[in-house]
């Protein structure tokens, strides 16, 4: 069963990281040419997010209506309901983070691993901001 | 208008969808990246070893794009190192503030309806917008 969640696992991110480079997600020049508004605007990301969200959508309204996934016990969703100043913090943080660079965890990973120049440092910066996150974290584990 | 890939990013936008779903329905995990990372350097519930599949996944994706689609991957922009680090650390620690970033909410969390999610989204793509216009059009500086 571990074996099996595994493998689906590098799958999935596989399958992920090829998504975001054949959309144009790993370039940070379409991304912020998708965030600038007073440019000449790019509205990729606009297109892959919502293909992603249909198809995400659609699966989700099937998968909701059984008791487990097919390879666990249960269904691993956030427990948390209600918006929260830390929610609305960490989204402006990120957002400004993203507006500068171009780069969002996903892209900075995929590109960091094909040692793309301008990626490896905001990586390496972008895990010890995570890293810095968990040391002043007081959250209890058991909610996080 | 001049840069717009429709095609390309509806094809890629799909695969990043079937992914998420394929993950939920198959492991009943989230596919949100800064989870995925984070939850590997701040350990909650549920485990270690399917986060360093996944990322290890992604990895063995990125090389997969090098070989066949180095177009993909973006050569650095000439900004020097000070503006990459900054805008790394903030996405690390403002994506474990909020939970998440743009897979976990902007495309998992909105699926599943969740006002966090939508919040944190809207949010974010406000955030980023004002800062393009202000960093590219205002102050002349950023990517």
């Amino acid at each position: 069963m571990k074996a099996a969640r595994g493998t689906v696992a590098f799958g999935a991110g596989l399958v992920f990281a090829i998504g975001l480079g054949v959309s144009g997600m790993t370039q940070p020049s379409k991304v912020l040419g998708f965030l600038d508004l007073a440019g000449s605007w790019d509205p990729s990301l606009a297109v892959v997010m919502a293909s992603a969200l249909a198809a995400h959508v659609l699966a989700y309204r099937w998968i909701r209506g059984r008791k487990a996934p097919l390879l666990d016990e249960r269904f691993h969703l956030p427990i948390r309901k209600t918006v929260d100043a830390p929610l609305v913090a960490g989204a402006i943080l990120f957002g400004v983070g993203w507006g500068l660079a171009g780069y969002c965890p996903g892209p900075a990973l995929v590109s960091s691993a094909a040692l793309s120049s301008g990626a490896l440092i905001f990586t390496a910066a972008m895990i010890a901001g995570m890293v810095l996150y968990a040391l002043l974290d007081r959250t209890p584990r058991s909610e996080r | 208008m001049d840069r717009f890939t429709p095609l390309a990013a509806a094809l890629g936008g799909l695969l990043i969808g079937l992914s998420a779903s394929a993950l939920l329905f198959l492991n009943g995990r989230i596919a949100g990246i800064s989870g995925v990372l984070g939850g590997l350097l701040q350990p909650d519930e549920g485990g270690r070893g399917w986060r360093g599949m996944f990322l290890l996944g992604l990895a063995a994706g990125g090389f997969v794009l090098l070989v066949l689609h180095p177009g993909a991957l973006e050569a650095a922009h000439s900004s020097g190192v000070g503006l990459p680090i900054v805008s790394g650390i903030l996405v690390g620690v403002g994506t474990r503030l909020g939970r998440g970033c743009t897979s976990g909410h902007g495309v998992c969390g909105i699926a599943r309806f969740s006002t966090r999610s939508i919040v944190a989204t809207c949010v974010f793509m406000a955030a980023a917008i004002l800062t393009v216009y202000v960093s590219r059009h205002l102050v002349g500086v950023g990517a």
